[in-house]
């Protein structure tokens, strides 16, 4: 559900104005509101979320009403309306992933990272959720991490406890 | 060997870039559809080979080129459909990611039979990698002469561009991608009209998936006629089966239309039988939506003659003992899985997907949902089975959109085929939450019609 309430307004840099603006090329003339759900993309990779006051001046780039950027934004469920940790964790857990065993890695994520679907870590590093089919059923169970969206397939608990481990070494 | 027309050179080294790619004949199709044939030729050559969208409808593409309208001075657009969503489909990932060009010349030769000067490929927004993987062969293909201003000095001007969505199943029917793809919400749109005639911005558009759109690249180069020659029947060419679930290799395989489904689940050469030397149970063969098969169902037709990977063949029976060919995404069940966790599951996913626009499957969805779990946590009635059925029969038919039914069938042939299972659940609602129904008899080989003499 998204909170439409006073935030903290933001200021997008030159460098994304600059990348918006590559992307408001792609469409003909009079058609750019068509920038829209990449437009967020870039936002939500820079600030690691989408927040109303980005969202608000995402509509004032585009000069169209901030509704219509908010009915995009809670209706594609990519977009986080809240901010997450610095890596989100999306594991798939569609049929296919379930047959072999994505669950067992989801609850095993909620107790490695002691903290529930949806929660961020104390550490402000993680937070998990299960997300629908990924399309890449064959190699599951998956697990993508925003915002770059990298893929990690053929999950087992070893291998998800290397990863947090990696991405905690790294930051 | 099955003959392969998309993957042939998915295993060269570098094949992913356009050095690569050019060395083992790409772009071939692009030099001869734009130096010896019309955009007319191109869809002629098209309809000829037979090749039906492989995105699920498996409607012709020819046919549904030549419904194009083209009115004078007025932008046409063809936009590649790689929303690719569908539990138990990722044969489009797995082409982008490895050989980006071959959709890009298909891209190229199938705009320039339309008469589209922009094109977009729609790509689901979680692959960022594969949207990174196209926007640098865009640019390598454009950097070498194939797109931008007078491609190969024949006066034919093509833009290609990546457009990432914000994850939503329902974007992958095409008019709720339009409708993406213009900013707004993946709500579909009333047809008609066809998008052929107002798709995008209100322009005449063909929205295609990406291996048809990969398969027009073998199709100029062989010919209409070569291709048409390969498969079986209506099911022309090769598909692109992406097979998961509990088997011993899972992942994408090109299979030549008409392979018995037997040879496809138990071969080496494609999935080597059902992992941990266990036994088949169920399968569903083509993406989620499709109805769910038992084994004895899946490899052989009610009359016990064998089922074959086609069009036809995956349907015969209609949805009383067979299926659909959908996307191509198998995904195959052993003894120990839960086909009513799985129902469950599947319901849900259609539940979280659906758009909200109609009542039947914004309502109804969620309301078998909740009865599935009900069942399958050891709280369900023998009313809820019947109940179950009623709001599947609600839903299909009653909606704007497909989403509908691929909601119902799954729910469906489950009871269809598995009502004993559900009912063993609601029977041992404490036994059921720790074991499985098992096997049963859904492996048991039908027994073949016995055959009545002519007098």
């Amino acid at each position: 559900m998204l909170k439409v309430e006073e935030q903290t307004p933001v200021v997008f840099s030159s460098e994304l104005l600059a990348k918006f603006d590559d992307v408001k090329s792609r469409y003909p003339e009079g058609k750019h509101k068509s920038a829209l759900l990449p437009l967020l993309h870039l936002v939500q990779a820079e600030y690691l979320w989408v927040s109303t006051s980005a969202m608000d001046k995402v509509a004032e780039y585009l000069n169209i009403q901030p509704i219509e950027v908010y009915e995009v934004a809670t209706f594609y469920t990519m977009y986080f309306l809240k901010p997450q940790g610095k890596y989100a964790l999306e594991v798939c857990r569609t049929g296919p992933c379930c047959l072999v065993g994505a669950e067992k890695i989801l609850s095993h994520l909620e107790n490695k990272l002691g903290v529930k679907e949806g929660e961020v870590t104390a550490d402000g590093l993680f937070s998990f959720r299960g997300v629908e089919c990924l399309a890449a059923c064959g190699f599951g169970p998956v697990l993508q991490i925003s915002p770059e969206y990298t893929f990690y397939e053929n999950l087992t608990e070893a291998s998800v406890d290397k990863l947090i481990e990696d991405l905690k070494n790294k930051s | 060997m099955s003959r392969k027309l998309l993957l042939e050179h998915i295993n060269v080294p570098g094949i992913n870039t356009l050095e690569v790619y050019r060395q083992k004949g790409g772009y071939r199709a692009v030099e001869k559809a734009l130096k010896t044939l019309t955009p007319e030729e191109i869809v002629e050559e098209v309809k000829k080979s037979g090749l039906r969208g492989r995105g699920g409808a498996g409607f012709p593409t020819g046919m549904k080129w030549s419904f194009l309208a083209k009115p004078e001075g007025v932008a046409r657009y063809l936009v590649c459909n790689a929303d690719e969503s569908e539990p138990g489909t990722f044969k489009d990932r797995y082409l982008m990611t490895y050989i980006p060009h071959a959709l890009i010349e298909g891209m190229i030769v199938s705009s320039f039979a339309l008469g589209a000067k922009v094109s977009y490929i729609y790509v689901r927004g979680e692959m960022m990698p594969q949207i990174r993987i196209l926007e640098k062969a865009i640019a390598e293909a454009k950097a070498a002469g194939w797109l931008g201003k007078n491609i190969l000095g024949t006066g034919y001007d093509l833009e290609l561009y990546v457009q990432p969505g914000g994850g939503a199943y329902i974007c992958g029917e095409e008019t709720a991608l339009l409708e993406s793809l213009e900013g707004k919400r993946g709500n579909p749109r009333i047809k008609p009209p066809f998008p052929a005639i107002a798709g995008l911005y209100g322009c005449p558009t063909v929205v295609n998936n990406v291996e048809s759109i990969a398969a027009v690249v073998p199709i100029i180069n062989d010919g209409g006629d070569e291709y048409a020659k390969i498969g079986i029947g209506r099911s022309t060419g090769t598909k692109l089966i992406s097979a998961s679930g509990n088997l011993v290799k899972p992942g994408v395989y090109e299979i030549e239309l008409g392979l018995p489904v037997e040879e496809f689940i138990y071969s080496d050469e494609y999935c080597g039988g059902i992992a941990n030397g266990k036994r088949l149970k169920a399968t569903v063969a083509g993406g989620s939506s499709v109805p769910i098969l038992p084994a004895n169902l899946t490899l052989k037709y009610a009359n016990g003659e064998p089922r074959l990977m086609s069009y036809e063949s995956l349907s015969e029976g209609g949805f009383a003992t067979g299926t659909m060919m959908g996307s191509g995404g198998f995904i195959a069940f052993d003894e120990d899985q839960c086909i009513v966790r799985n129902t469950w599951n599947f319901s849900r996913f259609y539940h979280h997907e659906s758009c909200g626009q109609c009542s039947p499957c914004r309502e109804g969805t969620g309301w078998m949902e909740k009865v599935l779990h009900k069942i399958e946590h050891g709280h369900g009635s023998m009313e809820d089975v019947d109940l179950l059925w009623d709001i599947q029969r609600k839903i299909e038919g009653n909606t704007i959109c497909p989403l509908g039914d691929a909601a119902a069938w799954p729910v469906a042939s489950a009871i269809r085929h598995f009502r004993d299972e559900f009912e063993w659940h609601i029977k041992e609602p404490v036994k059921s939450q720790s074991q499985n129904y098992g096997i049963a008899n859904y492996a048991t080989p039908i027994e073949k019609a016995p055959v009545t003499e002519e007098k």
